[in-house]
């Protein structure tokens, strides 16, 4: 690498010597190029950020934004999920994804806003576990389809059975980030409320790992309480849907908002929330905006960096709100409040094995809430075992973020990383070194958190923190003794129960030999029988 | 439990009917019959073999094999039968004591001149682990009692064919028969033709300056085989030799290993001309060979010189076995031993001496020279074999009989022979 820069260093003054140098290219010249690039138009050239890289992956994408976006409403209004999802055939490669919900509805004016504009959305700002974070996913995979086929999103909605149904077509300005309206009517629905988005897009579709099945088949396991009906590719109306059933029809408990907690904010942040503040004090501003913050606490950090607890939040200056970020890292505050997370729970997850996996064994764990830089998130851990699960191959790793099947990048997730480190020799099951557990396992890792840190914003995979590695082993080491436990429970059976049929095998022999020896009659040689047999079985238990 | 019995006893009924089946019609009376009847029998056969033993006076009292009558073998089996059956009913799991087969239960006595057991036995407990050999052992028990009873016989491969009918009992391999057969041996301390067991190979072949008397099976008449009639072939040792006499002028017994050398020594007809007995052993010598040489060697009063190829195979394997036994069946060796015989050749000095062409030790023979150093109680005793075994590590190279021919074909007769012949003293024990 070196050795090629110098080479190219040495071959470079002589054309510079031919050629007298130039300046190419004034202040004033590169300022005309210089202008505002609007996060869509960003997003067109970057479409891998958001998980459009392939045509396979982007119509796993489109359907995975909108299925988040549905099952996320459906939640905040309290109602069990019934999802329809159709992939219909729209000649060459295109296809049309279709995504029926049973949600509140979304309000007419809303509607472009929230298909048509990136990074508009009702999640960003708010800690607390939902799918989407962001607002970017279902308008990014309304531009997609329509950059690839030119086709507009249509969305049909209804909130109320005293309000009629609304159909939009929209497309997305590329340029200034907003929607278009292209129609806008209103539409017959049989449904009291529910959304319906329709996509036509470049893809490809794929069964398999990464398959759009599978993905929905997951998304039902980390969701026992939905239920999502599936029209693949080539199947008409008239034939029966894929049916994934709900197992339960508990609805997760709901999540609450908190304010972000003081260890997990940086220096641009703070700077901002100085800024936006509404407090007139730096003593309201922590409390206020800060979760965990009290009166007392909220003087000390005011204090501890020369200032006063009613300096205006506005007034301080980068460096001294430098000052403040160190005073908040030395101060001992408690954890931030949990009820913000809505774990699956084990009593769902057992219940969503059970009706999902065909298994001999089954077991979850739920940890409790811990902290990553003032996060609160939670890790579960089901796992199923025997039964119809491949018993030559690798265990299976089922990722959930938020509830969420995680797809793509399995090697480079911390949830991967976590089975890997799990030494599931120690609990009788097979693993070569470097890899997963092998043998009828699977395993469903489930992480929960205001605000999950994903590897990039495709959400494929999380980023390895410390603590939360830690929290996903203690939860896989926890089922692994367990299953370790069952395993050897059941070779202890096993062994007996051979050991009890090579008794019952050999035994009569011993009675025909000294039958022909010692001219035993048939009740003689019975009577042999029967006591060794007993004798032996008692001495197998000691 | 009660299905469990139902189920025992229909495999139970279902063997009996396919192991009689497959018994001559004489034996199944013979079943019928009680013991008493055996017993009645057994003094006639105890007759007979008495009458075997008076055709072979010379042989010296106490170098006879036991010859247990076939009343003494049943009741032996019975016995230990019987014993298994109370310990069953006292509801303890029954023990069987067997000697163990090994050169560790051995120990070499110069004065008796074989191994001799130091007895060891090893108790074999009924147990889940054990249970199929034990049921196997109890059967072939069994089987041997039918056999003596019909006074019929079997080779270790019948028995082996016989053992198909015992449904899970059956063996897969005749070398598990095998063991459990030489097993059963050693737990009566007999000879394993006592239990009405043959074994396949031959025993061996004859050549030389020597008249075997034996009697024609059919009318026990007196039949006179001179061994040096026999042109380019040989007699054939029996498998039983007890009843054998022996008339000869031969000054010693040539013992050698392979066959090609005995083919070109007979061809020659060194022994006219060496005047002495050639015995081919192909290999380790069978029981009955060793046997027949014993007697021979006894009676005739004969020095035994054994020649065989130069690797450990042909020392400690060969050599040892014909001179002082096994320890496989160290309960027989007394019998089934020639402390007489001395080793003449080839010896690793002979390498340089004779100047012969070598191949080098496999890692094998090294293993083998090593173990006979450290285990083999003949060769812990004899400083000299040591010594030789030691040299020949050291020259890492082992010779065939045969290496002799690179002096030319009748070196061997005309050279070596002879000039070993002529210092028979500096052979090695």
């Amino acid at each position: 690498m070196a050795r090629k820069s110098m080479a190219t260093k040495t071959r470079a003054p002589s054309t510079a010597r031919q050629k007298a140098p130039r300046r190419r290219a004034t202040a004033k010249s590169m300022a005309s190029q210089q202008r505002e690039i609007s996060v869509s138009e960003f997003f067109t050239k970057n479409r891998h950020l958001l998980g459009f890289d392939s045509p396979t992956k982007a119509l796993l994408t489109t359907i995975k934004e909108a299925v988040d976006n549905s099952l996320d409403a459906c939640e905040e209004a309290g109602i069990l999920p019934d999802l329809e999802v159709a992939i219909e055939p729209a000649g060459g490669d295109r296809f049309r994804v279709v995504v029926t919900d049973n949600g509140p509805g979304i309000l007419k004016g809303q509607i472009p806003k929230i298909f048509g504009k990136l990074l508009y959305g009702s999640k960003f700002h708010r800690l607390r576990q939902s799918r989407g974070q962001q607002g970017i996913g279902i308008s990014a995979a309304g531009m997609y389809g329509q950059l690839t086929t030119g086709k507009p999103i249509v969305i049909e909605s209804r909130t109320s059975k005293r309000r009629p149904a609304h159909r939009y077509e929209l497309v997305i300005d590329t340029r200034k980030n907003e929607p278009v309206v292209k129609k806008d009517t209103t539409v017959d629905w049989s449904a009291a409320h529910g959304t319906r988005v329709e996509i036509e897009l470049e893809g490809v579709y794929r069964g398999g790992r990464h398959g759009v099945e599978t993905y929905l088949r997951q998304t039902v396991l980390a969701n026992p309480h939905v239920e999502i009906a599936f029209r693949p590719p080539g199947t008409t109306e008239a034939d029966e849907p894929v049916l994934f059933q709900r197992a339960s029809k508990v609805l997760p408990v709901e999540a609450h908002e908190i304010q972000p907690h003081p260890y997990g904010v940086e220096i641009g942040l703070l700077l901002r929330m100085l800024k936006e503040t509404r407090a007139t004090t730096l003593k309201s501003f922590f409390q206020t905006e800060f979760s965990r913050v009290g009166p007392t606490l909220a003087r000390r950090i005011a204090e501890g960096s020369g200032l006063t607890s009613r300096t205006s939040p506005r007034r301080v200056s980068p460096e001294r709100a430098e000052l403040l970020l160190a005073v908040i890292r030395k101060s001992r505050i408690p954890a931030p409040p949990m009820d913000c997370l809505s774990p699956i729970g084990e009593e769902r997850l057992l219940e969503s094995l059970e009706e999902q996996v065909a298994a001999e064994y089954y077991d979850a764990v739920t940890r409790s809430p811990a902290v990553y830089r003032g996060n609160p998130f939670q890790v579960e851990v089901g796992l199923a075992y025997g039964g119809e699960l491949g018993a030559d191959d690798l265990a299976t790793v089922c990722r959930f973020a938020n509830r969420v099947p995680l797809l793509y990048q399995q090697g480079a997730c911390a949830l991967t990383k976590a089975v890997l480190q799990t030494n599931w020799r120690s609990y009788g099951t097979q693993q070569s070194r470097g890899a997963l557990p092998s043998g009828p396992l699977l395993l469903m890792v489930h992480i929960a958190s205001v605000w999950v840190p994903f590897t990039s914003e495709s959400k494929e995979s999380v980023a390895g923190y410390d603590e939360i590695i830690k929290e996903l082993k203690l939860a896989l080491q926890h089922v692994g003794r367990k299953l370790g436990a069952h395993l050897k429970r059941a070779a202890k059976a096993r062994d007996s129960e051979r050991k009890r049929q090579y008794i019952e095998k050999y035994i009569p022999h011993i009675g025909i030999a000294l039958r022909e020896i010692l001219d035993l009659s048939e009740r003689q040689e019975e009577r042999v029988v029967r006591t060794l047999t007993g004798t032996l079985e008692r001495s197998r238990k000691m | 439990m009660a299905k469990k019995k139902k189920a025992a006893k229909r495999v139970a009924t279902q063997s009996t009917r396919s192991s009689t089946g497959t018994t001559p019609r004489k034996t199944r009376a013979k079943k019928a019959t009680s013991k008493k009847k055996a017993a009645r029998d057994a003094p006639r056969k105890a007759a007979v073999k008495k009458g075997n033993k008076k055709r072979s006076p010379r042989a010296g009292k106490g170098t006879q094999p036991p010859v247990p009558g076939a009343w003494k073998v049943i009741q032996r089996i019975s016995t230990e039968a019987e014993s298994v059956r109370k310990k069953i009913l006292a509801k303890r799991t029954p023990t069987m004591q067997f000697p163990v087969r090994s050169l560790s239960n051995v120990v070499y006595r110069p004065t008796s001149g074989f191994f001799e057991m130091k007895g060891r036995t090893k108790e074999r407990t009924l147990t889940v682990g054990t249970v199929k050999t034990f049921a196997q052992t109890l059967r072939m028990m069994a089987f041997s009692k039918e056999l003596v009873e019909s006074d019929d016989i079997a080779t270790k491969r019948e028995a082996y064919y016989v053992s198909k009918n015992w449904q899970e009992c059956r063996f897969n391999e005749q070398p598990e028969s095998d063991t459990v057969m030489e097993d059963v041996e050693a737990l009566f301390g007999v000879n394993r033709e006592q239990l009405g067991f043959i074994p396949e190979e031959k025993g061996g072949d004859v050549a030389g300056e020597l008249v075997v008397v034996d009697h024609d099976r059919e009318t026990g008449e007196e039949l006179r085989i001179d061994c040096t009639r026999f042109g380019s072939g040989a007699y054939s040792i029996p498998i039983s030799v007890e009843q054998l006499r022996f008339e000869t002028k031969a000054r010693f017994i040539l013992a050698i290993e392979t066959a090609g050398m005995f083919q070109r020594l007979v061809k020659h007809a060194y022994w006219r001309s060496a005047n002495c007995i050639l015995v081919s052993l192909g290999g380790v010598p069978t029981r009955a060979c060793r046997r027949f040489i014993r007697r021979l060697a006894d009676a005739k009063k004969l020095p035994v010189y054994v020649f065989v190829d130069g690797d450990p195979y042909g020392y400690s394997n060969i050599y040892r076995t014909l001179k002082v036994g096994s320890g496989n069946a160290a309960h027989m060796n007394e019998f089934f031993c020639v402390p007489q015989a001395r080793f003449l050749g080839v010896t690793p000095q002979d390498i340089e001496e004779y100047d012969l062409p070598t191949h080098p030790l496999k890692d094998v023979d090294i293993k083998r020279a090593k173990d006979a150093l450290k285990n083999d109680p003949f060769v812990r005793h004899h400083k000299a074999w040591q010594k030789a075994l030691q040299l020949q590590i050291k020259m890492g190279v082992r010779v065939e009989q045969q290496a002799l021919a690179k002096h030319g074909l009748n070196y061997v007769i005309d050279e070596y022979l002879p000039r070993k012949m002529a210092n028979t003293g500096a052979f090695l024990p």
